[in-house]
């Protein structure tokens, strides 16, 4: 059964003000639990903003290393999850699910990737 | 139009355990269920192509297939009264209500310990519980168990009938019966996983899906069980057994051992995974077979090398567990981390009197554990010997050419 890994991305500089309501963060702890119950949601954390995130880059035998924000970045990934899902048609549907428990005025993308095994 | 239909069986797929064990609830009869359920997957192939599909799919199909499941018990019941006449009160039948986690939780334990009842073989309970809560089709369970499709569904079909004629009502066991009835559900589950890790037929040694389904399914029942230390035993045996999939056999398809497995391979995840369920079971307060067998992986999970292996903790844990349920395998490991944790001499004693005995008369492992007991020892001849008696005793062709190729090493 393939695993997935879903980088979710959110638009920093344009992402609601006043940050995920009360209400979506209940949406969305019971839409983890069942996804945790349903042994389907193996790992899941959101992630600070950029502005506390640094990039280190090793390119022609140098490293670089800049702190955030990334401002020239329009979508950054705001958190990841690894479900283990049968098929593509499932983890879309899970997807889906994650996505939808945002309220409508949310711009939120999940990049889906299957993880590489053996 | 293919999209709707991958839509329509994902969300199946997803809601299908649940939707089978609330109809269940309501007409008592889990093969009754499992067709009103396909009745409302059907349903849902037909409309949603058309009307699109609904804003919750999953609730769709779950007030289909209860409106279904009432309607039965309805006709039934009208059918019952003018046929006998006679005043038998039926239950009430709840209407369609909201989704209810602590409900759909309830009906799904009832349906795996439904599955699992020890009324139905162990064939049959291993097919029923991956065709009702594992949402695999026939064909499915027919491949991963190398079987034919008419076999896996006569099967089936069998334990459905042999449930409704034995009356098995659909329910979790309470009281002392309960404890009983939770080893055959965690039972079924270690042998799907096992039937997959050690694939007792055909040419693959690792049958991973079949492995992903029960772990799957020990997850589910973990949710389900919150309190039961046994569950979250199973689970963390089963995520770090599985840790060790990739790096278990080598390109050529051979299987590796242990000792020289690339620990580089092990999956961080499921034994990070694993480490937390067996926390939850020490927690619960867990010292039960599966637990203990978990603690013993995750002893092997620990060491970043095979050298740097806790074979003290290994053999204490094997003492327990030998102590809880008895067997001569169990002594025999016990045994081989008596001899890494204190020295070959105190191992042989153990191997000795086993050897003693009668049950691993035909058991290769005895002398080939023996063997290297003894080469450790110095004692050649003896070593030889027993490595000889090994490779006479093995049915596997590449186990024999080892055996062998160490008669042949320590004697020399």
């Amino acid at each position: 059964m393939p695993r997935y890994l879903t980088m979710v991305r959110i638009d920093e500089n344009n992402a609601p003000a006043e940050g995920p309501s009360e209400a979506l963060m209940q949406r969305m702890g019971a839409l983890l639990e069942e996804m945790t119950k349903a042994g389907v949601l193996l790992d899941t954390a959101g992630l600070t903003p950029t502005a506390q995130g640094t990039r280190v880059t090793w390119s022609n035998g140098e490293f670089t290393v800049t702190d955030g924000p990334f401002t020239e970045t329009k979508e950054v990934i705001g958190g990841y999850a690894i479900i283990q899902a049968k098929d593509k048609a499932e983890i879309l549907e899970w997807t889906k699910r994650f996505l939808a428990v945002h309220e409508a005025h949310w711009t939120v993308t999940s990049e889906i990737r299957e993880i590489a095994e053996g | 139009m293919t999209e709707a239909r991958s839509a329509v069986e994902a969300v199946f797929r997803i809601e299908s355990a649940r939707i089978i064990a609330a109809t269940a609830r309501i007409v008592r009869d889990v093969g009754i269920a499992e067709e009103i359920a396909q009745d409302a997957l059907l349903a849902a192939l037909e409309q949603w192509p058309e009307s699109g599909v609904p804003d919750r799919p999953g609730a769709w199909l779950m007030v289909t297939a209860k409106r279904r499941a009432i309607d039965l018990v309805r006709r039934k019941e009208t059918y019952a009264r003018k046929l006998a006449e006679v005043g038998r009160t039926l239950e009430d039948v709840p209407p369609p209500e909201p989704a209810d986690p602590d409900r759909i939780d309830d009906d799904l334990l009832r349906l795996i310990f439904t599955s699992c009842h020890p009324v139905l073989s162990t064939q049959a309970r291993i097919a029923l519980t991956l065709r009702l809560l594992g949402g695999l089709g026939t064909e499915e369970i027919a491949r991963a168990f190398l079987a034919t499709e008419t076999t896996v569904a006569q099967r089936v079909v069998r334990a459905k009938r042999t449930l409704g004629r034995a009356g098995v009502p659909f329910e979790v066991p309470y009281g002392p019966d309960r404890a009983a009835r939770l080893d055959s559900v965690l039972e079924v589950i270690y042998l799907i996983f096992n039937e997959g890790y050690a694939a007792t037929t055909g040419d693959d040694l690792l049958r991973p899906a079949l492995c992903q389904d029960a772990l799957r399914l020990a997850r589910v029942l973990a949710g389900l069980m919150e309190k039961e230390p046994e569950v979250h035993g199973l689970v963390a045996l089963l995520e770090l057994q599985a840790s060790r999939a990739a790096a278990r056999t080598g390109p050529d398809g051979a299987p590796v051992l242990l000792a020289d497995q690339n620990r580089s391979r092990w999956d961080r995840l499921l034994i990070r995974r694993g480490f937390a369920a067996l926390a939850r079971a020490n927690e619960a307060g867990g010292a039960g077979p599966y637990a203990l067998q978990a603690a013993i992986a995750a002893c092997h999970a620990h060491a970043v090398t095979y050298e740097a292996t806790d074979w003290t903790v290994i053999a204490t844990l094997y003492r327990r567990l030998a102590a809880l349920v008895p067997s001569p395998v169990v002594e025999l490991n016990r045994a081989v981390a008596v001899s890494m944790a204190e020295g070959p001499a105190a191992g042989l004693v153990l191997v000795d009197a086993l050897a003693a005995g009668p049950e691993l008369k035909a058991y290769h492992l005895l002398p080939s554990v023996r063997g290297d007991l003894l080469e450790r020892l110095g004692r050649a001849q003896e070593a030889r010997a027993e490595f000889v008696r090994a490779a006479e005793l093995t049915r596997n062709e590449q186990e024999r050419t080892l055996l062998l190729a160490r008669a042949d090493r320590v004697s020399r």
